[in-house]
């Protein structure tokens, strides 16, 4: 406890300069702008300009990249209140209540509480950041390669257990996802994979280009196809409404805490963030006093699943900083920007990387009220950007994305592959295959697989391996259950009530 | 299409590609070396990819959805944006990401849009020279350039 403390304090002073503030206010307004576009998300827009980062210190490069993040996540919260598009997914359920809300002329109060619900479930999560990392990366410091194929299995198996897409085509995304991670130069034997000759696959599929064509160019194309326009109440936010909104915010207290603790525990397991703010809305329509009026515009609709989203996005980091394992794909690509600057994520990076783990945790509470306080200076800025026809939007976004794919390598063909990616990206999402798993397993597909032939060398070749201590057994025995969860909680669903015919349907 | 036929199309594609996975493993070995061979790993990746797409491809043919999986003038508007990208990014080689990126913005704005061509080439000449002076001038990233760039003596 007060060693993180004490850890924290010298964090501090390595984050706080003002060449590192100034990163943080830009990467906060680009990733605003990031997450108000359509086409450009968090994991792309963190995809494209890292390679912009590459000539800064590893920590100033995560603090602006981090930043970029906390921005998209700010950003969405504008487009959902104002014009009832949700920029990101995770703010869907911001547009239950924040958009009734803004056609009632409250747009103000909406993203007060959108913005003010964010910060406080980001800052719920720094806290369990700040002292949850160092236990779990001292415990991580005993794992072999079995625990963490363990640790790793247990990740993918939650997907596949909490998602709300059917099970077997998330596996058919992640096991895509792990196969793009074979192709190439088996590093181990030297063999070439999944080539078939080809020159241009021998360097393998980069995950970057994966997330800006699945993501970047694949949503474009869905927008396209719902013909995006944008019309929407005007945003003004003067101080008054800023100053009355807080003032009633904290009524709220146990929809907040309720919120900012479904958010950490669905961002440290991989649930992600969409999930979470459903479940917090869900859970805030339930339990509060004014359940009837949600959906016609309350406040406290637009709070809860902002914090649970925050919150969510925010824990996603604890994972990947202490495990090397990321909650989000958004963190799956800040975990590749750690590998392209040389550092290994996980436990060794709390003892060897001391200043960079504790300058990036520090930077997140400066970052957060950085935020609060850009975001609520310039919505209207935001709000104009946004009048801009998505004629103009979508080929500038298109070029940028051309030229994210191509910095990841300095290669052509990786545009090519951007666009192929782009339309796997259109016809998944239609179809209903979960896209974030498969981004997850090609990012982890080789240190899965080192860890999975390590084990299996230390085993001699028995499966048992994942069996052979308490530990190891514990964990992979929780992601057989998470993997087994749909069947799990229909089972007690039968079991409980009445078996009925659409229960028994369901539970094949 | 229906929903339920593109479902299906998708499926048995995955198979297939499923099966190439498992048959490039078993080239490369799918057995013990004093340790596990290249292919042992990506050999059971190939096979599960190929199990739960043949489930997925049974629970479409069984139950999905027969309406329609993208009606022509929705799927004509996702055209008129990925034809043109296409050819976007098949100039670059040619006249470098520049150029091609400004005409690819001023053809779109212009033909999709319905602006005045002096419109389009405007902001895309614009946003073309800003990314240069960004990438090739401040961070030093080489971006494909063609005659146009070459002339001006870079």
């Amino acid at each position: 406890m007060l060693d993180a403390l004490g850890s924290l304090l010298q964090g501090f002073e390595i984050a706080l300069t003002w060449h590192n503030l100034l990163l943080m206010m830009l990467g906060i307004v680009l990733g605003v702008l990031i997450g108000v576009l359509p086409g450009l998300g968090g994991a792309n827009g963190v995809a494209i300009l890292l390679p912009l980062t590459f000539s800064m210190s590893p920590t100033s490069a995560i603090i602006m990249l981090s930043c970029i993040y906390w921005g998209a996540l700010f950003g969405g919260a504008i487009t959902s209140v104002l014009f009832n598009i949700p920029g990101e997914p995770w703010s869907v359920a911001t547009t239950f209540d924040g958009h009734p809300l803004a056609k009632k002329g409250r747009a103000g109060e909406a993203l007060t509480a959108a913005f003010t619900g964010s910060f406080f479930g980001a800052f719920v999560a720094i806290i369990l950041i700040t002292f949850m990392s160092p236990l779990i990366a001292k415990f991580a410091l005993q794992f072999g390669p079995p625990e963490f194929f363990a640790v790793y299995l247990l990740a993918f198996c939650s997907f596949v257990g909490m998602s709300k897409a059917s099970p077997f085509k998330t596996i058919t995304s992640m096991m895509l996802g792990f196969a793009l991670a074979c192709v190439g130069l088996d590093s181990v034997s030297g063999n070439l994979r999944l080539t078939f000759g080809s020159n241009e696959l021998m360097r393998g599929f980069d995950f970057l280009v994966a997330v800006i064509g699945l993501f970047g160019i694949g949503e474009i194309l869905l927008s396209m196809e719902e013909k995006l326009s944008f019309h929407g109440g005007s945003a003004k936010l003067n101080p008054k409404v800023v100053l009355q909104t807080w003032a009633e915010l904290p009524r709220y207290w146990v929809t907040a805490l309720r919120s900012a603790i479904i958010g950490c525990w669905m961002g440290v397991t991989p649930g992600g963030a969409t999930p979470a703010s459903f479940m917090s809305y869900g859970l805030a329509k339930r339990f509060s006093r004014n359940g009837n009026n949600f959906g016609k515009g309350e406040v406290e609709g637009v709070f809860a699943p902002e914090i649970a989203a925050h919150a969510a996005g925010t824990s996603a980091m604890l994972p990947m900083l202490t495990l090397g394992i990321p909650g989000s794909p958004t963190a799956a690509v800040l975990l590749g920007g750690l590998l392209i600057w040389g550092l290994q994520p996980g436990p060794m990076l709390f003892i060897e990387q001391k200043d960079f783990v504790w300058g990036f945790i520090a930077s997140l509470y400066i970052s957060n009220l950085v935020g609060l306080i850009v975001v609520l200076t310039t919505v209207p800025l935001f709000a104009a950007i946004l009048r801009i026809p998505f004629t103009v939007i979508a080929p500038i976004i298109i070029v940028i994305c051309a030229i994210g794919a191509f910095t990841v390598a300095n290669a052509y063909f990786d545009i090519m592959l951007m666009l192929l990616f782009g339309a796997i990206g259109y016809v998944f999402k239609k179809l209903d295959y979960p896209l974030a798993p498969l981004v997850l397993a090609l990012v982890l597909g080789k240190s899965a697989e080192a860890a999975f032939r390590q084990a299996m060398i230390t085993g001699d070749g028995n499966l048992l391996v994942f069996f052979s201590n308490p530990l190891v057994a514990t964990i992979t025995m929780l992601a057989i259950v998470m993997l087994l969860w749909p069947l799990i909680t229909n089972a007690i669903a039968t079991l409980r009530g009445p078996p009925n015919v659409a229960g028994v349907a369901k539970g094949e | 299409m229906t929903h339920r036929g593109v479902d299906m199309v998708v499926a048995i594609l995955i198979i297939a590609l499923g099966g190439l996975v498992m048959y490039d493993s078993y080239q490369v070995g799918i057995g013990w070396e004093s340790g596990p061979q290249s292919g042992y790993f990506p050999f059971y990746i190939g096979m599960l990819m190929t199990l739960a797409s043949v489930v997925t491809l049974v629970q479409a043919t069984v139950g999905g959805s027969t309406e329609t999986f993208v009606d022509w003038p929705s799927f004509r508007r996702v055209l008129t944006v990925f034809v043109p990208a296409a050819l976007f990014v098949a100039a670059i080689p040619y006249i470098g990401i520049y150029v091609a990126g400004a005409l690819f913005i001023a053809a779109f704005m212009t033909f999709v849009g319905k602006y005045q061509v002096w419109k389009g080439l405007a902001v895309g000449a614009a946003l073309s020279v800003v990314f240069f002076l960004i990438f090739q001038k401040w961070f030093l990233i080489q971006l494909p350039i063609g005659p146009l760039e070459r002339a001006l003596g870079y």
